[in-house]
This record gives structure tokens, sequence and C-alpha cells, in this order.
């Protein structure tokens, strides 16, 4: 497949777009007509063919125009990017399960040319391409995390295992939903998630946990996670909110269907061998209302997800107040009809 | 999730007797290409079809863990065990194709030590031997201590003694050496590892006096894998899959489990990783617990076991597996 990437921006003028490729490959999260916290996770080997599941990373239309993104947030705020200094050899890993991926899974866009420690990477699409000695920075323009982070989508917590625990201790993090790296680096497991409402007490985050530790070399998991945003903003970061908070505002029932926007993580995790940490990388997804409902299970569906969701998850992802805007504008996609089990489309766009 | 680990289909390459009891093993992948990097102080569950048999024993890897050629394990000869080391003693022959694992690592390096403290007894050496490899190349402040019975069968004292004579000091058990260990410890610098491998006993000389020193539990790291032991074969309930399975006097639960074709969670088969846990329905009877995952009180609940090495000895036990 030729890909082609759009010229798009995720600030100010808002020019980002999905084409009807991206709506119908688009990972709409609920399966069935309601929504709860759950230990969802599943093995990460593949997916049907040209969903977000099939590669190891996905990369899309949007790419280039991330990427760009990115570098704006990193030369505002360098500490979106931070790696303590024992996780560099879990960097080394991150690059090599990112390059090896990429060049398997996308032959045309990425090439690695290996000859022992001599590694060799073009990557076509930014107009990449580098000669270093594998696990000796001073080859490399940045450290391993952040040069290959620069070049894949999504944002990426690098997590040490110790002392039957998770610890953020490295990460790169410019496209999330309202958290912020530099609060939390350093934090184990059950601190980062400290302001998550409702989980703690159903006992997901220990579950969660003990299946962390145990994540294999070679056997990946994913699951996904979502929550709602106005405009299709990539960053909506605490350090920033004074600037995307006021958005939501802005919202008008003449104008919800074009600026709000569905927000869904791909979260992933791999264990990193030669430093046996575990890479958590967070892709996400955005959809306008307006795309969304072009699929009608999904529309249905959405509308009852939110009307039925419980007030403490609304609260916390930040849209209780525009919650009654919501409803008014996708009840009229909602005409009670049954939904089929699962996330997959009813009907695809030609 | 499925049970068990990520396979490998490998070729046994080389045999050494390093010893009267310790023989070495060297694997390369069947189908040619790379096997994955791992850490230091990961472990290999290797897989040895004995007659009708499955045994899957795990064995740390000793090889340097950027080597993506070949693995290599060590195998101490155990006469009065189940017979898995005996079966890679007797029956393995070079040109042999076997199964092994992903590496797992649940004894890994913490980045963060200044210095890394190793104490090894007997057959535990094997996983620093990885260990120092990585440290090696990454240049960390690594000493080892190194107790084994005597020089006959000091397993690879040759190898590190020439390699890192400043680094390396052994201890003969029969010409009356041991560890001064209060001492060892209070010497250290701050932001110290301790690593200890080897005999339960060893193990736990050396958690107690650390921690009767002060040491933060989290800078004391050890791995002792458990052997199934043998017992009086008893009758389980799987409640799940709707069967009653027997399990052999030389059989763990988990392999009695796996014989009868149910799909079980394992990683460490060594009451070490808490992956295949399990709860207790309803029982009749005593637990013989062996584990090191769950807690005492878990323990004493009576709602769990870990079939990897416990048994159970009384009238009904049913899982919820
Ligand atoms: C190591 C991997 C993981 C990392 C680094 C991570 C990180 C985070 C962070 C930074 C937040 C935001 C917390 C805040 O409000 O400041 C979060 C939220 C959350 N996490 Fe995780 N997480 C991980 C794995 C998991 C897993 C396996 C689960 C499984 C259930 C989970 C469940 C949640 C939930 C339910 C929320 C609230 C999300 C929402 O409602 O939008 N996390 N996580």
């Amino acid at each position: 497949m030729i890909m082609q990437f759009n010229e798009e921006t995720f600030r100010e003028d808002y020019t980002f777009h999905n084409s009807d490729w991206a709506i119908n490959r688009f990972p709409f999260p609920f399966h069935e007509d309601s929504y709860m916290y759950a230990v969802n996770m599943e093995q990460h080997r593949g997916g049907p063919e040209g969903s977000i599941y099939e590669k190891r990373f996905d990369v899309d239309e949007h790419y280039v125009a991330e990427m760009k993104d990115r570098a704006m947030v990193l030369s505002d705020d360098p500490l979106r990017c931070q790696s303590l200094p024992h996780m560099t050899l879990a960097g080394w890993d991150l690059l090599e399960l990112i390059m090896v991926s990429k060049s398997e899974d996308y032959p045309d866009l990425f090439e690695l040319h290996r000859n022992g420690d001599k590694w060799h990477w073009i990557n076509k699409p930014l107009g990449i391409e580098d000669h270093f000695t594998f696990l000796d920075e001073t080859t490399l323009p940045y450290g391993p995390m952040e040069y290959i982070t620069r070049q894949t989508q999504g944002d990426f917590c690098v997590l040490d295992q110790r002392d039957d625990n998770l610890w953020m201790d490295a990460g790169i993090v410019t496209t999330q939903a309202d958290w912020s790296l530099d609060f939390d680096i350093g934090m184990n497991f059950f601190e980062w998630h400290a302001p998550v409402p409702l989980a703690h007490e159903k006992g997901i985050f220990v579950r969660a946990l003990k299946f962390l530790l145990n994540i294999q070399q070679g056997a990946p998991a994913r699951r996904l996670n979502w929550t709602m945003t106005v405009n299709p903003l990539l960053d909506t970061s605490p350090e920033n909110y004074h600037k995307w908070g006021v958005q939501k505002t802005e919202i008008t029932p003449e104008n919800i269907g074009r600026k709000q926007y569905l927000r869904v993580e791909l979260q992933t995790f791999f264990r990193l061998p030669r430093s046996n940490g575990l890479v958590f990388p967070i892709r996400c997804y955005l959809i306008a209302f307006e795309d969304l409902v072009k699929i009608p299970k999904w529309g249905r569906r959405l509308h009852r997800v939110i009307r039925d969701l419980p007030v403490e998850l609304a609260t916390y992802k930040g849209f209780i107040d525009n919650r009654p805007m919501m409803l008014d504008y996708l009840s009229e996609f909602d005409d009670g009809e049954p939904t089929s089990d699962g996330i997959w489309p009813d009907r695809h766009l030609e | 999730m499925s049970a068990g680990t990520e396979k490998i289909a490998v070729t046994v390459t080389d045999i050494v007797k390093v010893n009267d009891l310790v023989t070495r093993f060297k694997f390369e992948p069947t189908k040619g290409g790379l096997l994955p990097t791992f850490s230091g102080g990961a472990h290999t569950v290797v897989e040895m079809k004995d007659g009708n048999i499955t045994r899957l024993n795990p064995y740390s890897l000793m090889s340097d863990p950027w080597d993506q050629s070949a693995y290599t394990i060590s195998v101490r000869r155990d006469d009065e065990g189940r017979g898995g080391s005996l079966f890679m003693h007797n029956s393995v022959k070079v040109g042999d194709q076997m199964v092994v694992s992903n590496p797992v690592n649940l004894f890994s390096l913490d980045l963060r030590a200044k210095k890394h403290l190793m104490l090894a007894g007997g057959i535990g050496i094997t996983p620093f031997l990885a260990q120092i490899k990585q440290l090696d190349r990454a240049r960390g402040n690594w000493e080892l201590h190194y107790a084994c019975r005597n020089e006959a069968l000091g397993s690879y004292v040759d190898y590190l003694t020439s390699t890192h004579p400043n680094d390396v000091n052994v201890y003969y058990d029969d010409e009356k050496q041991s560890i001064d260990l209060e001492n060892l410890l209070d010497g250290q610098p701050l932001g110290t590892h301790i690593y200890v491998c080897g005999p339960k006993g060893m193990i736990d000389w050396v958690r107690g006096k650390a921690a009767e020193l002060g040491w933060p539990r989290e800078a004391v790291h050890y791995e002792e894998f458990l052997a199934p032991q043998s017992g009086k074969p008893f009758e389980v309930k799987l409640a799940v899959s709707n069967k009653v399975i027997q399990v052999g006097e030389h059989e763990s639960l988990l392999e009695a489990i796996e014989r009868a074709g149910v799909d079980a969670p394992y990683l460490c088969r060594g009451g070490a990783c808490g992956q295949c846990e399990t709860d207790v329905i309803s029982y009749d009877g005593k637990f013989l617990h062996r584990d090191h995952w769950l807690e005492d009180n878990e323990h004493a609940s009576g709602k769990k076991i870990m079939p990897c090495v416990s048994r159970f000895e009384g009238k009904t036990l049913v899982l919820d597996r």
C-alpha cells in the first residue's frame, strides 16, 4: 500500500482530518452499550488486516504531522522527555524494538541494516538516514529513547521493574490526556494511578500490575482507554491547561459535531529484553463526533455509553459539564435499535 | 491469556562435563537465525520428553546475554530428585532437538546500583555468569563471593579467577573457608545491592544478616528455584474443566493438570513468579505449601495453592481451574 500523509495541524487552525480509510479503521472502544473500568487486556499479536491492531506499531496518515507537533511541544518544553540515568539501556531496547518492528512491518517506509553493532536506519516519510553504533549514545543526535520516539506516533512510558512494582523512570509524553510526566517521573504503578476514581476499590490496579509484571519477551499485550477532547488537540497536558481548558466552553449545539472528539488510546505493553524493563506505548486516535456517527452502530452505542456513564468517570475524564449537550447531539443518531456485540463497524464507508 | 511461555525450537550443539556433578549444554536455534537477547539473571524453561512424561524445568541462562547465536545452561545432577536433571545428564545427546522457553527474568540486576555484590553457592553461580558479562560490557562495578564444596566441584572457578582475579573470591567448604558476611556487608559503599543465589540455607542466612544490619529490603535480591518434590499421590477435582485427575508420586500438581489437557498458566515452575496461583474451591485435608509467592496468611487460609511446587494430602481438593 502506498501511504499518503496528511498535511494538517493539531493546534491553532486545527486542520486535522480523518479520511474514510481512517474512520473505518478507527479503534472504537466500546464492545457493548455500557462502560466501566476493567482489567481489559489481551495479547497484542496482530489483528484483522488493515486494522490498527495489525502491526506492532501502527503507522497511519497522521504520522508526519504528529511528529511535527511532537517536535514543537518538545522545543517549548524539554521536560516532556526525561530518562533517569539507569534507563539508558531500556532506551536502546526500545530503539531496537521499534526499528526492527517498523522495518519488518513497513519495508517500503523504513529500513534497518545491521552489521554487528554498526546500524544504518532509513526513515523515508521523515527523510531521516543515520549511521550509528548500537549501544553507543555518542553516535546519535539524541538519547536512544528520544531519537526513536521522535519518529514514532504515541507517547511512551519506559518502566523499570523492581521490587515487584513498575517505576516510571523514563518517558516521552506530548500527546497525553491530562497527566504529566514531569509530575509522575520516579513514581510507581500505584502512585501514578492515584487520581483514578473507582478502579482502586475494584482491585483493578492490583490485578493489572500482577499481569504486567509477568509480561514476557515476545508476548506483548494491549488494551484501549478513552476520553473526550474538544478540538483535535494532541497535547492536552496539565502544563498547558490554561490554553486548552477554556476551549471546552466554546462548544455549542451548532459546532459540537465538528469540534467534539472521541479520543481513544491504544495502549500496548512490551517486555524489553536487555534491561528487563517494560515499555508502555500510548497511541492516541482522534475522531470528530460528526465522523463517528457515520457508522450507525457507533453513533447509537456512544449515545448509550455517555448517557449511562457514572458521574465519577465523566468528571474524571473532564466532560461532565458538556455531557448534556453531547447527549442532545448523539440522541439524534440513536433510534433505539439493538447494537451487535464487539467493536467492529456494522457498515464501512466507501 | 494462554498458558506458559513463548517457545523456541533448539538443537543441542555441545555438551561438556564441567565436573562430577555439573554438565553444560549449548542450544542453537533449529531453524537458524537469532535467539532473543535477554538480561543477566534470566532463566529458560527446558522441555524434556522423558518417556510419556513431559518435564519442564527452569535453568538460569549463563551465556552472554548479548550473544544471540546460542544459549548455554549448566545442570547439576540431583540423584534424589524427580528425574529432570538425570534425564538431562543421561539421555540428552548432541544433535537432539528440544524446546526451550523465551527467557524470563525473575532475578534481574537493579541498574541503579552503584555496586553489585554477588553471593553464590554451588550451582547458584550460573545466573551470575550472565550478569557479569552484562556488567562488564557496561563497565559496571561488581564483586563476587562464591562458596562451593571443594576445588573439584567448583564449577567455573578457574574461568572466573583467571578473567577477574580482583573481583572474585572463592570459598571451599571442605577447607572450612566461609564468607565473612558481617564484615563484608558492613564495608560496602552506599548504593550497593546484594544478590544471592544458592541453597535455601544460604539465602536465608544472607537475607537475615542483611535485615539485621539494616539493609533496605529492596536492595537484597535473591533467587531460589524450588524443584517440585515427590510425595504421596492425591486426587484433585478441576471444577472449571470438570475433570478429576490423579497426581502421581513423582509428578507435580501443575504437571498433572497439564497432562489432563487443561491449559494452566505458569512462568517459573519454581514457586517464585506467582503466575500459576490457583483458587481452592473446597478441600478436606492438609496443604503442603512450598512456594515463596503466597503470604503466610494465604497459606493458612486454605483458599490458594501454587500447583508448580505445592502438594496436598487428604480426602478431597477442588480447584477453580
Ligand atoms: C505500565 C503501564 C501503565 C502506565 C504507565 C499507566 C499510566 C497511566 C496514567 C499516567 C494515567 C493517568 C492518571 C492521572 O489522572 O494522572 C492512567 C490512568 C488510568 N489507567 Fe493506567 N497505566 C498503565 C497501565 C494500566 C493498566 C494495565 C490498566 C488496566 C486496567 C490501567 C488502567 C487505568 C485507568 C482505568 C485509568 C483512568 C483512565 C481514564 O478514565 O481516562 N492502566 N494510567
